[in-house]
Order: structure tokens, then C-alpha cells, then sequence
């Protein structure tokens, strides 16, 4: 005769009372990571259900009982659903607020806590598309992490630029320059007036150009611009490569050759390496600018994903001294509150829960230095009003097309950015409405510069006017 | 050579000096006044024109001081720089008057 069940094994509601993977009205602890999901369940699926599931696949639960859980105690490890919140205007859509125990998560490890919470939940059947939008990471799990290797105020001190955007401008053409031409293009740039200019996110090692030629003529431009202007100059190199080795072997030449700043596709190299990275350069006193190259892979959609904020706040996190975060205004996806959510997000340290700018958690940041948030991406002189007015000083403005652009060349061109933003600062301390008054700011300056007043001829006409996909 | 902040764009006249420091006020910074022979890039340290003013509010005791800084200092560039304690840095920081030569 066969033994009877020696547990209780079958399947059971991931929302059973008693499995505490839904504990509606459950009070978070400062102690707990908080998760915020979009869910939308295929029909016919209970909200709670759903929710339970997420939180359970994300924690310490499986889809029928196992023995083994009465090894442990299970309350300890398990996420709990604390509140769940329709969404206004859908029919099938909520948000869920998640709970997840300290215990789940190991120290210091950006790699451990994605797979635990976005590893195993987002294939699930029951769920027709799953959307993480925010995470509050609690106060004692930030202290295990490095952050930023300098932050804002200390890369001003570096740089010694106060009251001011940073101004930037990628390579371009992207890819095919040689060595020597490439550097050309840098100095051209930085001699103009730019603070910094940038590798483009694909230039790492190929064919037309190998990084130590890149790396040996970039920097030999960036002493001479200096050397020229008087003024402290930069170029991101990008240390992006194929394994972790290649990356400090790069890291250490750049250092070597007096680089003041480097650069990594940190979604594409992955957190290890880019944690890695990090801490490099808080040891090497070398700032690090953060590319977010692949991101909208996941963060475009509207219903399925990771939205970018949750992107920007891991880099935060383990971290980096500069993050792509958009431009509002140029050529790439990106809605106007959302943006100005991550923008506080990089820049403050407390943040309140703001659902009108996308902030689902209130977040304190514990004093981890903030990043400062870069805008690149079809901006040109035209602009340059309304994003000193969006973005203050504590962003850095790229403008790649709009100074290569230029009739003149990216000397005049780098000059003409520079002249509208010194003008434009310029005008808002004196109490000038930016908004109103941008245009005839641009105008005045182009009467001292010649280079200004063709940029301004050159870029009239161009907008970009899409509808924005996905929208809060 | 350039001279960081505002240096593109033509000198500022002491009413547009005055307006900056009215800005760095509004903010509720202290305003400062710094001078040095050496404008070089690798000098972060310029010497101090007595101390930063912590808590002045009279933008014209910033422009008396600015001017006793000139007479003491005739071949000195000065600047005036804005400071933040709550942010612990400078947040505003530009050369207001060229050497006398």
C-alpha cells in the first residue's frame, strides 16, 4: 500500500492566505527593497493571483509545494504584495508593491538582486506583459554598494567649472575615422570651447582604428587644446571590450596617458564589469561617464519592460559619475515629466514619491554622490534656452551634429555652443524669462559671434515632433 | 586662452557684475572674491581676497570689497565665485576684472 502524502504536496493559489506571498495592508520596514510592477494578467487571472505570483517567482516560491520549504522558514524569505492599485483608464492593468526581505539580496551585488527580481517573473504564462517601473532600495543595502566614484560637486572641483552646463559632443562620423583623424576632431572641438568631447558608444577596438592609436592621438589633442584654451579638458574613452581583462588593460593606458575621464556601455558590458569598472575608478581617481547603450530594448514599451528609471537608479547605485538620461527636446524617445523624474532622481538626495514625474517610492539616497544626467541627441544652438531652463546647470549638453555640423567646422561650431550657453546663463542670472526670451538672448549673442549667428541660419528649421511612445 | 565661465563672452560691465552677485544672493550662497597672477589650468587654489563673505546680503559691500581687492592687486585677475555650504562647493565662479596693465 503506498504511503499516504508525508506533506501537503499538490498546488496551491500563489495567494493563499498563509503562503504570504499577498499580505494586502502589510507596512514595508526601511529594511525591505520596495518594487513597484506594472501588471497585466492574461483574462481571467485574479489581480492578487497574478501579484502573488510575481512576488512569490521573485523570492523564494515555486509553482506547487516542495518538502524542502519546511527545511527553512518560509515567512523570512518570502516577497509579500502589500498593496495593489487598478490603473485609471485600463481595464486590466495595476500596479503592484512588493515587499522583498534583506535576506534574498547579497551585498554589493547589482548582478544578484536584477536576477532575483526581474530574472525568473517576466516569461510567466499567467502574466500577458509585466513592467517594472521604480525600486526603493532601502538605506542598508546602499551602503554595500560603492556609488559614483566622484559625483557632480566633485568632478565641478576637478574640472574647475562652476555656474554652468558642461558642454560635450560626440565623435562623428561614427565609425571610420583613423587614429589621427579622429584626434584632429577632438582637438578641433575642445580648442573651439567644448568642455569635453566623446567616443560614440560602438568605437572600441576595430579595424579602421585600433584603441591604442585612438587613445595615444585623443589624448596628445586634449593636452594641446588644454595647453591652448587654459582651460581643464577631457575625452571619454571608451573601455567598453570583449572581456573584463581588456577593459582595465584599457582603463590603465587611458590613466597612463593623463586622461581625466573614461566611458562604458555599462548595459552591454553588464553590471559585474561595470561595478568592477567603478570601483577602478574611485581607486585611480578617474571620472566615469556611463553610456546607455541597449536600454530602450527594454524600457520603450509601455505595458513590458524595465522603465528607465529603475535603468538609471542601478547606476546611481553601483555607479557612475555620468549617465545618458535624454534631452526632452532632440532626436530620441523621451516624455518630459519621466525625464525630469530620473533627472531628480540622478541629482537629489531625497526624493519624494511624485507620481505626476513617474517617482512610484520616496528614496533617500544616504548622501551616495549624485550623477550627472547628460543630454545628447539632435540638439543644436536652438535649443540651448529652453534646456538650461529644463535642466539648470547640473547637466551635461552634447551637441555631436550640432557642432561637427557647423558650415565653418567644429571649431567655429564648438565656439558658437559655447557663446549660447554663456549667454544664456548669463541672462537667466540677471532674471531673464528663458522661455520668452530665449530666442532674442541667441539673437544678441550673434551680434558679438559670427560663428553663433551661422549656427543659428544653419539649424532654424529642424524639429523633431513624434508623438512620444510611451508616455506616463 | 579662456578663463572658464562667461570668458566668451565680451567683458562684463560692473552693472552685469553686480547683477551676477545679486543672483548668488537670491540663491542664498555667499559670495566670495578671489585674485591670482596665475590663471593657469592646473591652479585650483587662487588666493583669498580676506574671506569668502558668509551671510552678506548688500551686494554693494561684494563690489567695494571687489574694487579694495583691485587697488591692492593691480596685476591680479579676480573673481568672484559663489559658494554653497549646504551642497559644499562652489556653484558659481567667474573673472570679473583683468590686471590693470
Amino acid at each position: 500500500m503506498p504511503d499516504k502524502k508525508l506533506f501537503d504536496a499538490g498546488v496551491k493559489d500563489y495567494s493563499a492566505a498563509g503562503r504570504h506571498y499577498y499580505s494586502p495592508g502589510y507596512e514595508p520596514s526601511d529594511r525591505e527593497l520596495l518594487a513597484a510592477f506594472r501588471v497585466t494578467p492574461q483574462e481571467g487571472v485574479p489581480f492578487e493571483e497574478a501579484a502573488a505570483a510575481v512576488a512569490a517567482e521573485s523570492s523564494s516560491g515555486t509553482w506547487t509545494n516542495v518538502w524542502s520549504d519546511f527545511l527553512t522558514d518560509p515567512p523570512r524569505y518570502a516577497a509579500r504584495t502589500y498593496k495593489i492599485e487598478p490603473v485609471p483608464g485600463e481595464d486590466n492593468q495595476f500596479i503592484a508593491y512588493i515587499a522583498y526581505p534583506l535576506d534574498l539580496f547579497e551585498e554589493g551585488s547589482m548582478a544578484n538582486l536584477l536576477s532575483s527580481i526581474v530574472g525568473n517573473v517576466f516569461g510567466f504564462k499567467a502574466l500577458k506583459a509585466l513592467r517594472l517601473e521604480d525600486i526603493r532600495f532601502p538605506a542598508a543595502l546602499l551602503k554595500t554598494f560603492q556609488g559614483p566614484p566622484h559625483g557632480i560637486q566633485s568632478e565641478r572641483d576637478r574640472l574647475n567649472k562652476y555656474g554652468r552646463p558642461i558642454l560635450g559632443a560626440t565623435m562623428k562620423p561614427k565609425l571610420g575615422l583613423s587614429g589621427k583623424n579622429y584626434g584632429r576632431v577632438v582637438y578641433e572641438g575642445l580648442k573651439g570651447g567644448l568642455d569635453f568631447t566623446k567616443d560614440d558608444e560602438n568605437i572600441t577596438s576595430q579595424p579602421f582604428m585600433r584603441w591604442t592609436d585612438r587613445f595615444k592621438f585623443v589624448m596628445e589633442a586634449v593636452h594641446k587644446a588644454e595647453a591652448e584654451t587654459g582651460e581643464r579638458k577631457g575625452h571619454y574613452l571608451n573601455v567598453t571590450a570583449g572581456d573584463m581583462e581588456e577593459m582595465y588593460k584599457r582603463a590603465e593606458l587611458a590613466k597612463e596617458l593623463g586622461s581625466r575621464i573614461i566611458m562604458v556601455d555599462y548595459l552591454t558590458v553588464g553590471f559585474t564589469a561595470f561595478t568592477s569598472l567603478s570601483k577602478w575608478c574611485r581607486d585611480n581617481s578617474m571620472l566615469l561617464h556611463a553610456h546607455r547603450a541597449m536600454h530602450a530594448v527594454m524600457d520603450r514599451q509601455r505595458i513590458h519592460g524595465i522603465h528607465w528609471r529603475v535603468l538609471a537608479k542601478t547606476v546611481r547605485v553601483v555607479g557612475a559619475d555620468h549617465l545618458h538620461n535624454g534631452t526632452v527636446v532632440g532626436k530620441l524617445e523621451g516624455d518630459k515629466a519621466s525625464t525630469m523624474g530620473s533627472a531628480d532622481l540622478l541629482r537629489e538626495n531625497v526624493v519624494k514619491r511624485n507620481l505626476s514625474r513617474g517617482i512610484y517610492f520616496d528614496q533617500d539616497w544616504v548622501s551616495i554622490p549624485a550623477v550627472m544626467p547628460v543630454a545628447s541627441g539632435g540638439i543644436h544652438v536652438w535649443h540651448i534656452p529652453e534646456l538650461i531652463r529644463i535642466f539648470g546647470d547640473d547637466v551635461i549638453l552634447q551637441f555631436g551634429g550640432g557642432t561637427l555640423g557647423h558650415p565653418w567646422g567644429s571649431m567655429p561650431g564648438a565656439k558658437a555652443v559655447r557663446v549660447a550657453t554663456e549667454a544664456v546663463v548669463k541672462a537667466r542670472n540677471e532674471g531673464r524669462d528663458l522661455q520668452k526670451e530665449g530666442g532674442d538672448i541667441l539673437r544678441e549673442a550673434a551680434k558679438f559671434s559670427p560663428e553663433l549667428e551661422v549656427a543659428l541660419e544653419t539649424w532654424k528649421e529642424i524639429k523633431f515632433e513624434f508623438e512620444t511612445v510611451d508616455k506616463l | 586662452m579662456r578663463t572658464e565661465t562667461f570668458s566668451f563672452l565680451p567683458p562684463l560691465t560692473p552693472n552685469e557684475i553686480a547683477k551676477q552677485v545679486q543672483y548668488i544672493l537670491n540663491q542664498g550662497w555667499s559670495a566670495g572674491i578671489e585674485y591670482s597672477t596665475d590663471i593657469s589650468p592646473e591652479n585650483s587654489y587662487w588666493n583669498f581676497w580676506k574671506l569668502p563673505f558668509f551671510g552678506e546680503k548688500e551686494v554693494s559691500r561684494i563690489m567695494e570689497e571687489m574694487q579694495a581687492c583691485r587697488e591692492a592687486n593691480p596685476e591680479a585677475y579676480i573673481r568672484i565665485i559663489g559658494y554653497d555650504n549646504i551642497r559644499q562647493g562652489q556653484v558659481h565662479s567667474f573673472i570679473a576684472m583683468e590686471p590693470k596693465t
